[in-house]
């Protein structure tokens, strides 16, 4: 992302709305500007401020009369009043940045939106977790803090240590060019994205011995983690397996997202693409 | 996307906030979803969400690309549901969010009714998912439950700037405009409903709730911890 300094007119709006906080207003040369490493290239700014094409020279006349008369202008805060804001076009490795931030971005890898995984929000048609198991979603950088490829390395060569196999329809093993070591492209691991979850399963048994190693390489992260944890429910509909384990741990389970169970396998669509395939 | 998994919170902070989304999976029912998409939106304006939304395109109140001056004054702050469906060109996820329980239970009662073959979830409290899909008749199918924020907390603001700006679970709502909106509250620049649906405009699926963002807003107006 790039700002236009010709038509920035350094009013600050940008400064807040960056998710990194990588906007700032430049003193020397008074114009809103980039910290181009910290951008995680998401167009928060780009996507989220509304745009108005007023004539910059007119508002910084007007902002320092303004300011000259101590009197504080006070726009809507959520608007680029000369709509400086410019995208570049992203090259390797910088692009993944954008695959991992703009949620409008579907991942190649999966070709879904946000942060390209389906956990067990689809788990009624992919059947991916099945009873006994348990999906974990470890995600990185969230929230507002952002991760560096490099840290995400850390934790994947020690969960393939561990023995765990990692979910092939994700971004993060997309990216990997071992998957049996965990061990990713050596020209992303400087970059750094709004965040990036990690997907991987294991029997119920391993639960604990997943979080425990969790805890363990959280210390020497220099990033937040959020860590999800999906499984069935019974024939009823109940899950008295899992949630146990979790509270044991010194879990409190505020929050879940239920899948209602009502999906189903298009199976006209599986044979269409089954006979492609065969063609 | 796991954007509505982590919303910051307790249980009872969640008592306004529902979201109930359904979602194709590629190469297993995507297509020909798109109309069911659009049904299962159409019919989530009969029970009045606070927001609608897709993955795609962004929410109910959008930011504009050609601005009038005069919105500084006068600032159109009413969603468009409408505009959404209208909007839906792809199968993607599909949200819409509720402020109340009863609203979510009968919605997803419906929606079941309505078998559109989509998988369908809903993202609240524990109990309050429970008790939506026991009230319509629906035995759950998986859970994923939200563990929390770990590692370098210490790197986290306070806890009413991260119940609203986590309202945008891909990260949009930056934590510094939520800090800056419970201050422009708080010095009675602008009122909690205003400061919500700039918020609002920065969540690019459509799940950030309004009226939570409000209520969570006027607490922070007597006091920020």
């Amino acid at each position: 992302m790039k700002i236009n300094p010709n038509k920035c007119v350094a009013c600050g709006n940008c400064t807040y709305v960056c998710p990194m906080g990588a906007i700032y207003v430049d003193p020397v040369l008074k114009r809103a500007t980039i910290d181009r490493d910290e951008c995680v290239e998401c167009y928060a700014c780009y996507n989220g401020l509304s745009q108005e094409h007023l004539n910059p020279t007119m508002v910084r006349t007007l902002r320092r009369i303004f300011a000259l008369m101590r009197v504080r202008f006070d726009p809507e805060p959520d608007v680029c009043p000369t709509a400086a804001f410019e995208p570049e076009e992203l090259t390797w490795p910088r692009i993944v940045r954008r695959a991992f931030s703009d949620p409008r971005v579907p991942h190649e890898s999966t070709g879904v939106e946000g942060r390209g995984t389906e956990e067990v929000k689809t788990n009624d048609v992919t059947g991916r977790v099945q009873v006994g198991e348990v999906g974990f979603t470890i995600e990185f950088g969230r929230p507002g803090v952002g991760v560096r490829f490099n840290e995400i390395q850390q934790v994947c060569w020690a969960l393939a240590k561990a023995g765990v196999a990692f979910e092939k329809k994700n971004p993060i093993t997309s990216l990997m060019t071992d998957v049996t070591t965990g061990t990713l492209g050596e020209d992303i691991l400087g970059e750094k994205v709004m965040s990036a979850i990690v997907e991987i399963k294991v029997p119920v048994e391993r639960t604990e011995e997943i979080i425990r190693l969790m805890w363990e390489i959280e210390k020497k992260l220099d990033t937040v983690v959020a860590l999800g944890v999906g499984t069935r429910c019974d024939e009823h509909g109940e899950e008295n397996i899992v949630a146990p384990i979790l509270e044991r741990l010194g879990y409190k389970l505020e929050r879940a997202k239920t899948n209602a169970g009502l999906g189903r396998v298009n199976h006209s669509a599986i044979q269409r693409s089954t006979e492609a395939v065969n063609v | 996307m796991t954007n509505t998994l982590h919303r910051f919170g307790d249980a009872e902070s969640f008592r306004d906030d529902y979201v109930v989304f359904a979602i194709p999976s590629k190469g297993r029912n995507d297509k020909d979803s798109l109309p069911k998409l659009r049904r299962f939106l159409e019919i989530a304006i009969e029970f009045k969400p606070v927001n609608l939304g897709d993955a795609r395109n962004g929410g109910a109140l959008r930011p504009s690309r050609t601005l009038n001056p005069v919105a500084h004054w006068k600032r159109n702050v009413k969603p468009d549901f409408e505009a959404v469906i209208r909007g839906l060109a792809v199968p993607t996820t599909c949200a819409a969010v509720f402020d109340n329980r009863i609203a979510a239970e009968d919605f997803l009662k419906r929606v079941k009714e309505e078998d559109f073959g989509l998988s369908v979830n809903i993202s609240t409290s524990v109990d309050g998912a429970e008790q939506c899909c026991a009230h319509a008749c629906i035995a759950r199918h998986s859970v994923g439950y939200s563990l929390g924020f770990e590692g370098k907390t210490e790197k986290l603001p306070n806890s009413q700037v991260l119940m609203l700006s986590t309202m945008c679970g891909h990260g949009m709502v930056s934590h510094s405009l939520a800090k800056k909106m419970i201050d422009w509250v708080k010095e009675g620049r602008r009122t909690p409903e205003a400061a919500a649906s700039y918020l609002m405009r920065f969540c690019s699926c459509g799940v950030f709730n309004p009226s939570r963002a409000k209520r969570i807003l006027e607490d922070a107006r007597a006091k920020t911890r």
